[in-house]
C-alpha cells in the first residue's frame, strides 16, 4: 500500500515538474532538446523493461525504433494514408515482426542475444539505406505533418504535451507491469531462468512479451521523432544509435524505471551542452561512459538513493 | 570462370583481415569471458597511428613498430579499465568496452583528423596475374603475413609454456591458479595480443582501402561475426569464419548486389546462431546457461 501511494506521488511530482519546466524554456532550442529527451526517455523505459527486468540486453533497438518509424513515414507520405492510422499499421506490424523474431532470438542469451539484436539491427540499416525508391537512401525523406482526427501537430507546445502524456503513459504502464504477477516472473527470469521454470511459468512466452512491448515502445516513439523532426535518414537505425539507447538505460540505471529516464534526459542534453568542444565531444562522450561503468555500475540514480538515505539519517 | 576466381581471390584478401580481427576477438573472449567491442578500433589504431607517423617524418618501419606499440599499450589500458570496474556482469562489460571504442573513435578525431588516408604499399606497387585474374602485390603481402601470424599464434598457443598457460586459463581458472599460473599477467597478455594482432591487420589493410578514424565500426562487427561463425571460443575457427565471410561478401557484391554486400556478414551471423550457435565446426545445439 505505501509502495502504491509512494508511486503515485512520483508520478505526480513528475507531472508537476513536466508543467513547470517549459516555464525556464528560452527559446525553440530548448523545447526541441526537451521533446527530443522524451521520446528516448520513452524508448529508453521500455528497453528498461528488456534489460533490467527479463535481463536481456538488444543492441538492436535503434534498428527497431527506425524501421517502425520508416513503415509510418512510408505509409502516410507516400501512400497518403492519415498519420495516425499509417502509426497503428506500423506498430502493429512491429508487433507482429518482434514476435516472430523473438522465437529464435530468446532462445540465445548473454553475448548471444547481444549478437542476435546487434545483427537484426544493422542489417535493418543497411535495407533502409539501400531501398532508395522508398526510403529516400542514405540522404533520408521528409516528412509529413502528425494529425490526428484534423488536429494538426504544428508547434513545439503541442509536441512537448504529446510527448509528455506519451511518457507518462509508458511509465504507468511500465509500473503496472512490474507490479503485477507478471512483473514477479520477469524479476525471477532476470535471477534465475530454470527457478521460474520450475514453478511452472512459461519463461520463453514471458521473454517474448516483454520484447514486444519494448520493441513496439520503441516504435511508437521512432515514428513521432520522425513526425516532430519532419525528416528521416538511416542514421536513426544505426549501431551508434542503438549504443546510445542501451548506454542511456545503463548510465541512469539500469533496472529503474526513472533511472532510464534520468538516463535518457542527460546524455540527450550532454552532447548540446558539449557543442562548444565540438572535436572533443566523441572523447568525452566515450570517458563519461567507462567512468560511470568503472565507478557507479548501478547508474547515476544510484547518487540520488544515497543522498535520500543521509537526509533520512540526519 | 576468369571473373569468378577474381572474385575469390578479392574475397580471400579482405577475409584474412575480417580472419585476424576475428581472431582478437576469440583471444580476449577465452581468456576473460568478455566480448570486447574496442576491437575493430584497435585496427583502426594501428592504420591510422602509421599513416600519422609517417606523415611526421618517422621513417617507414619505425613508423610501422611504434602503431603495433600503440595498438598494444591500447590493449593494455582496456585491460586496466576493465580491472579496476567494480562489476563483471556481461551488460556492464559489453557497455564499458562500448565505452572503450566510442573514447578511442573520439581521440583519433582529436589526435588525427576525420579525413580519408591511405598508407602507401609496403611492396611494390602494381599487380601480377595468377590463372587469369590479377592479383596486387599488397594483397599477397596480406596473404602471407596473415597466414604467418595465424601459424606463429598456433605455435605460440600450442607449443610455449606461456601459450599452454593462457589455454589452461581458459579451461578452467582456479586450476589454472593452482597450477601457479599467474593470471593477471597471463590476462593482460592476452588483450595485448589481442590488440596486437588487430593493428597489424589495421597496418595490412590500410594501403588496399582507405582509413579513417570511423572505420573500426564495421569491420569491429564483421570480425566479430567472423568470430562466431568459427565458434566463439576458438581462434582458428575465425579464421575459417573470416575466410568465408569474405569470399562470401565478394562474390554478394559480385554477382548479387553491392548495396546488400555488408548486409552478408550479419545475415551470416543470425543462420550461424539460430541453426548451429557453437559455429560451423559443432553440431552440438550450444545453449549457454
Amino acid at each position: 500500500m505505501a509502495q502504491a501511494v509512494k508511486q503515485i506521488k512520483d508520478i505526480l511530482f513528475l507531472i508537476f515538474f513536466l508543467i513547470v519546466i517549459p516555464f525556464f524554456f528560452k527559446n525553440d532550442f530548448y523545447y526541441e532538446i526537451a521533446i527530443l529527451s522524451l521520446l528516448n526517455a520513452i524508448i529508453c523505459i521500455g528497453l528498461n523493461l528488456l534489460m533490467g527486468y527479463a535481463g536481456q540486453i538488444s543492441l538492436g533497438h535503434g534498428g527497431f525504433a527506425a524501421l517502425g518509424a520508416y513503415i509510418t513515414v512510408i505509409l502516410s507520405s507516400i501512400y497518403d494514408i492519415s498519420p495516425a492510422v499509417s502509426l497503428l499499421v506500423s506498430l502493429v506490424f512491429m508487433a507482429f515482426f518482434a514476435f516472430v523474431i523473438s522465437k529464435p532470438i530468446l532462445k540465445l542469451e548473454g553475448h548471444y542475444l547481444a549478437m542476435a539484436t546487434l545483427g537484426v539491427g544493422v542489417i535493418i540499416y543497411i535495407a533502409v539505406n539501400a531501398q532508395a525508391d522508398l526510403t529516400g537512401g542514405p540522404d533520408g525523406m521528409g516528412v509529413d505533418i502528425f494529425k490526428i482526427f484534423g488536429f494538426e501537430f504544428d508547434s513545439n507546445i503541442k509536441w512537448y504535451i504529446l510527448s509528455s502524456i506519451l511518457l507518462i503513459l509508458v511509465i504507468v504502464t511500465f509500473k503496472n507491469i512490474i507490479n503485477s504477477p507478471y512483473g514477479r516472473i520477469l524479476r525471477g527470469i532476470h535471477d534465475s531462468n530454470q527457478a521460474v521454470s520450475s514453478v511452472g511459468a512459461d519463461v520463453a512466452r514471458y521473454k517474448s512479451y516483454v520484447f514486444v512491448i519494448s520493441v513496439v515502445i520503441a516504435a511508437l516513439a521512432g515514428s513521432m521523432y520522425a513526425f516532430f523532426s519532419g525528416f528521416i535518414s538511416p542514421a536513426e537505425a544505426s549501431f551508434n544509435r542503438s549504443i546510445e539507447l542501451v548506454v542511456m538505460v545503463v548510465f541512469g540505471g539500469i533496472g529503474r524505471v526513472y533511472g532510464a529516464l534520468l538516463g535518457a534526459v542527460f546524455l540527450t542534453v550532454l552532447p548540446q551542452l558539449l557543442t562548444s568542444f565540438e572535436d572533443y565531444q566523441t572523447l568525452i562522450y566515450g570517458v563519461i561512459i567507462i567512468f560511470v561503468m568503472i565507478f557507479m555500475p548501478k547508474g547515476i540514480i544510484s547518487l540520488f538513493d544515497k543522498l535520500g538515505k543521509t537526509n533520512a539519517h540526519s | 570462370m576468369n571473373e569468378f576466381f577474381q572474385l575469390l581471390l578479392s574475397g580471400v584478401t579482405v577475409g584474412f583481415i575480417y580472419a585476424l580481427v576475428g581472431m582478437g576477438f576469440t583471444v580476449i573472449y577465452n581468456s576473460s569471458g568478455i566480448i570486447n567491442f574496442a576491437q575493430g578500433e584497435f585496427v583502426m589504431a594501428g592504420g591510422m597511428s602509421a599513416v600519422f607517423l609517417l606523415k611526421w617524418g618517422i621513417p617507414f618501419w619505425l613508423a610501422f613498430l611504434l602503431a603495433i606499440i600503440i595498438t598494444a599499450f591500447l590493449g593494455v589500458v582496456l585491460y586496466k579499465l576493465i580491472d579496476i570496474s567494480k562489476e563483471h556482469s556481461v551488460i556492464s562489460m559489453i557497455i564499458l568496452t562500448l565505452g572503450y571504442s566510442i573514447a578511442l573513435r573520439g581521440l583519433a578525431e582529436v589526435v588525427f583528423d576525420k579525413e580519408l588516408h591511405t598508407l602507401p604499399s609496403f611492396v611494390k606497387d602494381g599487380t601480377f596475374s595468377i590463372y587469369g585474374a590479377t592479383l596486387t602485390y599488397q594483397a599477397l603481402l596480406v596473404m602471407i603475413t596473415s597466414v604467418i601470424i595465424v601459424i606463429s599464434l598456433y605455435l605460440f598457443f600450442n607449443k610455449t609454456k606461456t601459450g599452454k598457460a593462457m589455454l589452461a586459463l581458459s579451461d578452467n581458472k582456479d586450476s589454472a591458479k593452482l597450477m601457479g599460473v599467474d593470471i593477471n599477467k597471463i590476462l593482460m597478455l592476452n588483450f595485448i595480443i589481442s590488440a596486437v594482432i588487430a593493428g597489424v591487420g589495421g597496418l595490412l589493410l590500410a594501403p588496399i582501402t582507405s582509413t579513417n578514424y570511423e572505420i573500426g565500426i564495421m569491420l569491429g562487427l564483421k570480425g566479430f561475426s567472423a568470430a562466431v561463425i568459427g565458434g566463439l571460443s576458438k581462434p582458428f575457427g575465425a579464421v575459417v569464419g573470416g575466410l568465408l565471410l569474405g569470399i562470401l561478401e565478394s562474390l554478394v557484391a559480385g554477382y548479387i548486389s553491392s548495396e546488400y554486400k555488408d548486409a552478408v556478414a550479419f545475415v551470416a551471423l543470425l543462420g550461424i546462431l539460430f541453426f548451429m550457435p557453437g559455429g560451423i565446426f559443432s553440431n552440438l545445439k550450444a545453449k549457454r546457461v
